[in-house]
């Protein structure tokens, strides 16, 4: 089955609809699926639910799809750089869940992992505990958090081989294979598609079954706080 | 006279001991870089993946692909080694992370800290600082002994919501270092020329001696 598309457009055809809760990778403006939520904003499909580390800016990341009302809930750990998720979200337009950022990198993982739940001592005595189970184990108190299932996961890597297996660089790996797995489809965008068998086996960072659509194309990998030494 | 926000670095600088590997957070934790001590292998770990932070990249090295948990450029190390964000928080959550340095707004008698949120003000989010606090082995906290109206940020109970409950286990002021202990807290020691009356003057918490 060829995983290969034309373009992000083409490589989402017949999986968005309205009210889907899709998880995105990246942290910050770093690795994230720039292509796909273009072409995800230019679809014009609303009331989503996005898991994703961030929100981007008002103008790059899923501050795109905020401009344009199409998100409704955010499962998120960091917001702070993107204004208009906080004008959507103190006039009620926008629901947020809060979920550390571990917790929300590992309910990924579990999700696409066949666990439907997990124990952590992470936000024991917070707000975060409130509501949720908890269970002492050796003398210790966890709380219980759930895995996610997405029903469409997007994500960036570097290099592709035709079979979908992802190769990422540097901290652009971040959320993607976590978010990756727990799609019940994966859209991947990369740098760059080589033939199969020009990739590393041994140095795969997530194997092709996690990848069910690729698509190649330019990116703008925009940076958010450019932070510079002072060369002596 | 009191420390300053470097001298304050220079001081959590030394709580770092050879082999550790070390999350330090944003503000005054991340000056601690520059005060390694000599002779001392630290590896920083960077919570959206990465062992071994190198320093912020010069105009030729700057590469958008490489960013710490702050969002800014960095460089890599000879030593680095990068890694998804679900493993990155399973060090962490593993307590294989030896000790994070973190700024606080609220820190109680009993080791809780509050960082993360002002109710009523606008809620960015805790991004890792609860998976932190609840995960490494140490927690040092670096501070302000007191807020902009003067008021002791070393409470009884916090009053904001927590980052977690009894997590602290050493505080750095601008004043001096205290330690959470059964009961309250102990004075380390003193900054130059501040006097312990005035320490626990300063501090709206219990010290036990």
């Amino acid at each position: 089955m060829k995983k290969v598309f034309n373009n992000a457009k083409e490589a989402l055809s017949g999986l968005l609809k309205d009210d889907i809760f899709i998880a995105a990778g990246g942290f910050g403006l770093c690795g994230i699926p720039e292509l796909l939520l273009n072409a995800i904003k230019e679809s014009k499909v609303k009331n989503l639910t996005f898991a994703s580390n961030n929100a981007g800016v008002d103008d790059f990341g899923i501050g795109i799809l905020l401009q344009t009302k199409q998100v409704r809930k955010m499962i998120s750990s960091y917001v702070g750089e993107n204004a208009e998720f906080m004008r959507q979200y103190l006039s009620g337009e926008l629901e947020l869940e809060f979920n550390p950022q571990g917790t929300l990198a590992e309910r990924m993982r579990a999700g696409g992992s066949g666990i439907p739940a997990f124990y952590t001592k992470t936000g024991v005595g917070t707000i975060i505990a409130d509501g949720k189970e908890h269970k002492d184990f050796d003398g210790e108190t966890y709380i219980m958090e759930k895995g996610l299932v997405a029903d469409l996961s997007i994500v960036k890597a570097w290099k592709a081989d035709e079979t979908g297996n992802l190769v990422f660089r540097k901290t652009a790996r971040n959320f993607n294979p976590p978010a990756a797995m727990c799609g019940k489809v994966c859209v991947a965008e990369v740098e760059e598609i080589v033939p199969t068998g020009s990739l590393d086996p041994d140095l795969i960072h997530l194997p092709g079954i996690y990848v069910h659509r690729l698509i190649q194309g330019d990116h703008e990998k925009r940076i958010e706080q450019r932070t510079l030494r002072e060369v002596k | 006279m009191a420390w300053d926000r470097n001298q304050m670095a220079a001081r959590a600088a030394h709580e770092l001991q050879d082999g550790w590997y070390v999350n330090l957070g944003i503000g005054i934790p991340t000056l601690v870089s520059n005060y390694i001590p000599k002779g001392i292998e630290v590896t920083l770990q960077s919570e959206n993946g990465m062992l071994g932070m190198g320093p912020f990249p010069t105009e030729q090295e700057l590469d958008s692909d490489l960013i710490n948990a702050g969002k800014q450029t960095i460089t890599e190390l000879p030593q680095t080694s990068y890694f998804d964000s679900a493993q990155s928080f399973g060090m962490i959550r593993g307590g294989k992370i030896a000790m994070a340095i973190l700024g606080a707004m609220e820190v109680s008698e009993a080791g809780d800290l509050a960082n993360w949120m002002i109710p009523g003000k606008l809620v960015k989010g805790m991004g890792g600082a609860m998976d932190l606090v609840a995960g490494v082995g140490r927690v040092v906290v670096v501070m302000d002994h007191t807020n902009k109206h003067g008021d002791s940020k070393i409470l009884k109970e916090c009053t904001l919501p927590l980052t977690g409950k009894a997590v602290v286990n050493r505080i750095i002021t601008n004043l001096g270092v205290l330690d959470v202990v059964d009961g309250g807290l102990k004075i380390v020691e003193t900054a130059d020329g501040v006097t312990k009356e005035e320490l626990i003057e300063s501090t709206k918490a219990k010290i036990v001696s």
